[in-house]
């Protein structure tokens, strides 16, 4: 919590700063205002005073009040001031940290975390900042004050607002007790509530083929009263104990008056008398104020904990350190582009003990194809993945154009490769603006940047479609392309690949949405495209990688075979067994 | 991405922002629609509500009481200090008489805060449950055609939203206006012209407040579309980390994001600060009304016009009657959102049900698995059918292979076999008997299921397999995996059978889609739907899949959607399907020779394989 404050920069502590002095000022001005009631009463119960001391004492507290208002306003200016610089600071702080992470601290955090973190938990932590902190500095301001108004008058008095306070703190830690951890709950329990309909949804079809309708309806009845019982007893502590705070504050008042008329009676006749009754006006003020504060800490204990662990989350994030750093070089070694070289490669994913690739050595020499095909879980994605550097390797040397890809700086070594991963990502935005996505790539000074995103979406075997949609290439893509289908997702994102023109392809399984028909044009017109250029391909079907160049089997990590289909096909026991759960022997004869 | 100007906002990912406890006044369309509705559906806790209601307002007028009580005890010492002794006894009865009225004031409102608790948790309750028995009454083309989906996600904030309203707004608003009328009447029956003085001040309060929070709205709605625009591309950026990546978009997507957060800023402190200057200048007014009571009243005190005691009621009835000014507005911002909310709900609740089917006597039972189409007609919009005319005749035992290319509607003979969709016209029947002759149930009962994407519920594994099917023995569901080659990975996990499913499970496709398998071995149905899809899985598990798959069409009559060669060429009749509908069947040489457009997909399947 005080670590994610300590973040704020020199301009938020200074508004932090001018927030607490506003609220001190404010307080007090405000505190002022029953004073001059007191001087009133005093003028009216006294005989012989003119109007115009009345009028100087109602003007003095109308200018309290305008004083007040305006420190008030000032106050809530610099607090949300405060609140809207130090979230966008804070946001933007998150969002460079995420854009920084390799996949290895990604994997850590998880995705959907580091965007509620972002998200979420930001504006957590603004809300608290804005609007909590401004109540944190002003609850004790307040209490001071008032105390310090009401001390030295009459002992009974005090010791009635002390045992007021004492009924609203048992109340207050009561809630804080019983009613807050269940609202805590709520989160979870709704999430609960929230899956089973969602599991409900996803599965319809399946529930229905197996007339299991009551079965979930009952899962979500238990879901829906656990959510509801928990609510009804955060609720019943809340209103329960909300009717006595206000029966304790008006009790005080009257208390304040029958002490009030006690001690005016022992006075009676004295100016003692008469002060005792200005004051006694002004006393309940001060001490139902001084009451309220205190109420007050209920909601302030409520806020603490859940900016804190906002606070804490965002922190982790911050504060982690990046394990993929730049190296110094921009370019590769002359005479060296397109080729790649794993140098017995072992890679086990970080914080985890299973050894993911082991030994994997191999050569990729300029313009060849080379293929990588085995079982889930072999290694394939995890093989490509150490080329664009998305992890380090734990030991061995990646190594692209002559260099290890730990002495490049990471744009350098990234604009070398067109990568098209296992999941066809795409953006909101256009077709075009997605085929053209990102920087780097060889694109001369003068191509024609419409032709060649025609180009691309030709070879991709998206023209078909892409021309049947509304503005073409100027079609709209919603976020992550749910507007089109798996396959044309694909598709369009193999077509990103080819507009970027790289010297290193890669292709992590990216044809498997495709019926056989398409995955054979689009092989073939790809194939015009990648002549020259190293390409790397990971597939799960013979069919797509049968005339590669090289062809690595993988099995649980290890390289099992390396060679052309004909060879593979006799040498290879992996590969062959691979091969027949595709095709027929007829077929493979 | 490149068009950074153009951000329309009513596109702005609003669902998102909602996550934030923020929310926009929605626009009911029909406030009094959704009153009368809601009033309509509530029937059976009308009565807490309407005690709920009058506790409040009985409280609300014991406590107006309060400061007249306290006028009065200080008239009491007033009186006697002139007088040179204070009547103690009178000073403790009204003292005691105020704190009475206090307590049933207490009292009251308790009474009212626990029933409308439990009235409106009722009603969530009772909500959320119709919604969910709704969702499994209503046909799967109400889904298909519409965004329930999306509404049914949202559904548990819409019913939260009307709880909360009912709870606190309609009860806020309530109070708010009998304190007001009450205020008022106690005011003018002590005295007319501080009353007067009051009432103005507190009227100009109450525009004022007006316009700011007109004004704070826009700014409010704008936050939360920028608010939805950056969660939005967080989020997109985050999950396209790897494209953002490799493609080096880093500076582009920075950009983006300096762009909303600077607009997110500006929006974000205005709207904070214009909700936030409503309080101070309220208390402002309940100041200038304060006071204006003080001086007004110091002088006519001073004149002998009214007695000291109606300047302190006057002081407590001037914060009375501010208070309600303002939670009146919020209050009406909170049930807005909720009528909307209520919109959407009752919306949903009012769909079309399917068709009640209890008066259907004939039942299928023992089916030896003949399944005939004749003359079927279908098409998902009336207007537009693609299914024509479909006749064949199936015998039991035999395997159905339904082939074409991606997108071609290949789950549409699913839809129409289990009777998810009802056919336009024509005849689908089982042993000779009419689909529509029985129940959807019974129809059901006769289909073993496993589709592509395995659907895996959390729970244990157990649970899982046994579903929803009654008296299951465990030999029974270790027997099914054992025959699915799923028992001993099974047995090697620390809990077993009793291993809970989560969505995080570390379980493979292929483990899923077996898990499925022996799920409809334990179902033991006559008919078989199979879909056999398994681009998800690993070629290895694949064959165990693939054999476990084919143990489940021994002695049933199955229809699958076809992937593999062999499943292809063995079965005893192929539907090849294109845009919808059935356009050839026949057995596998018998395409061939026809030469048509199964021909045309085998030969480019073919190609691939002929390199081998």
């Amino acid at each position: 919590m005080f670590k994610a404050i300590k973040r704020m920069r020199g301009k938020e502590v200074f508004l932090l700063i001018c927030s607490a002095l506003l609220v001190l000022a404010q307080v007090w001005t405000e505190m002022k205002i029953p004073d001059y009631m007191s001087g009133i009463t005093m003028l009216v119960q006294s005989e012989g005073t003119d109007m115009p001391a009345i009028w100087k004492a109602g003007g003095m507290m109308m200018l309290c009040a305008v004083l007040s208002t305006v420190i008030g306003l000032s106050s809530g200016y610099v607090a949300a001031m405060l609140g809207g610089l130090y979230s966008k600071n804070l946001r933007s702080d998150m969002f460079n940290k995420v854009q920084s992470f390799s996949l290895n601290e990604i994997d850590r955090f998880s995705t959907a975390s580091l965007i509620t973190r972002s998200t979420n938990d930001v504006t957590q932590l603004q809300m608290f900042i804005s609007g909590g902190l401004r109540m944190v500095i002003r609850t004790p301001i307040s209490v001071a004050v008032a105390l310090v108004k009401i001390w030295g008058k009459h002992w009974q008095w005090t010791s009635l607002t002390g045992g007021a306070i004492f009924l609203v703190m048992i109340i207050v830690v009561i809630v804080i007790r019983y009613a807050h951890p269940r609202f805590r709950r709520m989160q979870e329990l709704t999430d609960e509530l929230n899956k089973a309909t969602r599991e409900n949804l996803t599965g319809i079809r399946v529930i229905r083929a197996y007339n299991a309708e009551q079965y979930q309806e009952e899962k979500f009845e238990n879901a829906n009263n656990k959510l509801s019982d928990n609510m009804l007893a955060a609720q019943t502590v809340m209103s329960s104990t909300r009717p006595f705070m206000g029966f304790i504050n008006n009790g005080l008042t009257v208390g304040i008056y029958l002490i009030g008329a006690y001690l005016i009676n022992q006075n009676i006749g004295t100016t003692e008398a008469l002060v005792t009754f200005s004051e006694m006006v002004v006393f309940s003020n001060y001490a139902s104020r001084l009451l309220f504060s205190f109420m007050n800490l209920e909601m302030i204990f409520n806020m603490i904990p859940r900016a804190s662990v906002a606070a804490e989350r965002i922190n982790e994030v911050l504060d982690c350190k990046l394990e993929i750093v730049d190296g110094p070089e921009t370019k590769g070694v002359e005479g060296k582009e397109g080729t790649i070289e794993f140098k017995d490669v072992c890679f086990t994913y970080p914080g985890t003990d299973g050894e993911v690739l082991s030994h994997i050595s191999f050569t990729a020499e300029k313009g060849e194809t080379i293929a990588f095909i085995g079982a889930t879980g072999s290694g394939k994605t995890s093989l490509v993945n150490l080329i664009p550097r998305f992890y380090d390797v734990t030991s061995g040397e990646v190594i692209v154009d002559g260099r290890n890809v730990k002495d490049y700086e990471q744009r350098a070594l990234r604009n070398l490769i067109g990568y098209a991963p296992q999941t066809a990502m795409l953006f909101s935005g256009t077709v075009r603006s997605n085929i053209q996505y990102g920087e780097g790539g060889n694109h001369a000074e003068d191509e024609d940047a419409d032709e060649e995103v025609r180009k691309a979406v030709e070879i991709s075997q998206s023209k078909e479609f892409v021309e049947k949609m509304e503005n073409t290439y100027d079609a709209d893509i919603t976020r992550g392309g749910t507007n089109v289908s798996g396959g044309q997702r694909q598709r369009l994102s193999v077509a990103r690949v080819i507009y970027r023109k790289p010297e290193i392809y890669i292709f992590d399984d990216t044809f498997s949405a495709l019926d056989f028909k398409t995955d054979r044009v689009l092989r073939s017109a790809l194939k015009e495209r990648t002549a020259g250029v190293t390409t790397l391909i990971v597939a799960q079907r013979i069919g797509t990688i049968r005339d590669a160049d090289k062809i690595i089997v993988l099995d649980e990590g290890k390289i099992a075979g390396m060679g052309t289909h004909s060879e593979l096909m006799k040498s290879c026991q992996v590969y062959r067994e691979i091969a027949y759960t595709q095709l027929s022997e007829e077929e493979l004869a | 991405m490149a068009k950074k100007n153009d951000y329309q906002l009513g596109q702005a990912n609003i669902n998102a922002a909602g996550r934030g406890r923020m929310r926009i006044a929605e626009k009911p369309k029909d406030l009094k629609g959704a009153a009368t509705k809601l009033l309509g559906y509530g029937k059976d806790i009308l009565p807490q509500f309407i005690l709920a209601f009058s506790s409040s307002i009985l409280s609300v007028i014991m406590t107006l009481f309060g400061p007249d009580n306290l006028s009065r005890m200080t008239n009491i010492i007033e009186a006697g200090m002139k007088s040179g002794g204070v009547d103690f006894n009178a000073v403790i009865k009204v003292a005691i008489r105020s704190l009475l009225f206090y307590l049933v004031a207490a009292l009251l409102t308790l009474t009212q805060s626990l029933n409308l608790n439990r009235a409106s948790q009722k009603l969530m309750k009772k909500m959320r449950n119709d919604i969910s028995h709704k969702m499994n009454r209503i046909p799967l083309k109400s889904f298909d055609s519409s965004s329930f989906g999306d509404v049914l996600s949202r559904v548990t904030n819409d019913v939260d939203t009307i709880g909360m309203s009912l709870n606190m707004a309609s009860s806020s608003v309530v109070s708010s206006i009998v304190t007001f009328i009450g205020c008022s009447i106690m005011m003018l029956l002590t005295n007319v012209r501080l009353t007067l003085i009051v009432i103005t001040c507190s009227i100009l309060g109450f525009m004022l407040v007006n316009v700011l929070i007109k004004k704070s709205q826009g700014y409010f709605t704008r936050r939360q579309s920028y608010l939805g625009m950056m969660n939005g591309h967080i989020e997109e950026m985050y999950a396209g980390h790897l494209i953002v990546k490799a493609y080096n978009g880093e500076r582009e997507s920075k950009e983006e994001f300096e762009y909303i957060n600077e607009k997110l800023f500006e929006n974000n402190w205005k709207s904070q600060f214009i909700s936030g200057i409503t309080f101070p200048l309220m208390e402002l007014l309940s100041n200038l009304g304060y006071v204006s009571v003080c001086v007004f009243g110091a002088m006519m005190a001073k004149e002998g016009l009214i007695p000291f005691g109606t300047i302190i009621a006057f002081v407590i009835y001037v914060r009375m009657f501010t208070m309600p000014m303002s939670m009146v507005a919020n209050s009406i911002t909170n049930l807005q959102s909720a009528a909307a909310a209520c919109e959407r709900v009752f919306e949903f609740l009012d769909v079309e049900e399917m068709e009640d089917e209890s008066y259907k006597t004939q039942k299928l039972t023992s089916v030896k698995g003949d399944v005939e189409f004749s003359h079927v007609r279908f098409g998902y919009d009336p207007d537009k059918i693609i299914i024509k005319d479909f006749s064949a005749v199936v015998k039991p035992g035999q395997k159905i292979a339904i082939v074409g290319p991606t997108g071609a509607g290949k789950t549409t003979m699913v839809n129409l076999l289990m009777r998810f969709y009802e056919i336009n016209s024509g005849k689908i029947t089982i042993d000779g008997v009419d689909t529509r002759d029985v129940t959807r149930e019974n129809v059901h009962d006769q289909f073993c299921m496993v589709l592509q994407d395995s659907w895996l519920f959390e729970g244990t594994i157990r649970e899982n397999i046994v579903y929803s099917m009654k008296d299951v023995s465990d030999e029974r569901v270790e027997e099914a995996c054992k025959m699915v080659g799923l028992h001993n990975y099974i047995s090697g996990l620390p809990n077993g059978y009793d291993t809970v499913l989560s969505e995080d499970s570390n379980m493979s496709a292929g483990q899923r889609q077996l898990m499925t398998i022996a799920r409809a071995m334990i179902q033991n149905a006559p008919l078989l739907i199979l879909d056999e899809a398994t681009s998800s899985v690993d070629t290895r598990t694949e064959q165990i899949v693939q054999d476990a798959m084919d143990l489940l069409t021994r002695g049933r009559t199955s229809f699958t959607i076809a992937h593999r060669l062999s499943t292809i060429r063995n079965a005893d009749m192929i539907l090849v399907m294109k845009d919808g509908d059935i356009v050839e069947t026949g057995t596998h040489n018998e395409l061939l020779e026809k030469g048509g457009f199964y021909s045309d997909l085998w030969t480019s399947q073919f190609v691939n394989a002929e390199a081998i």
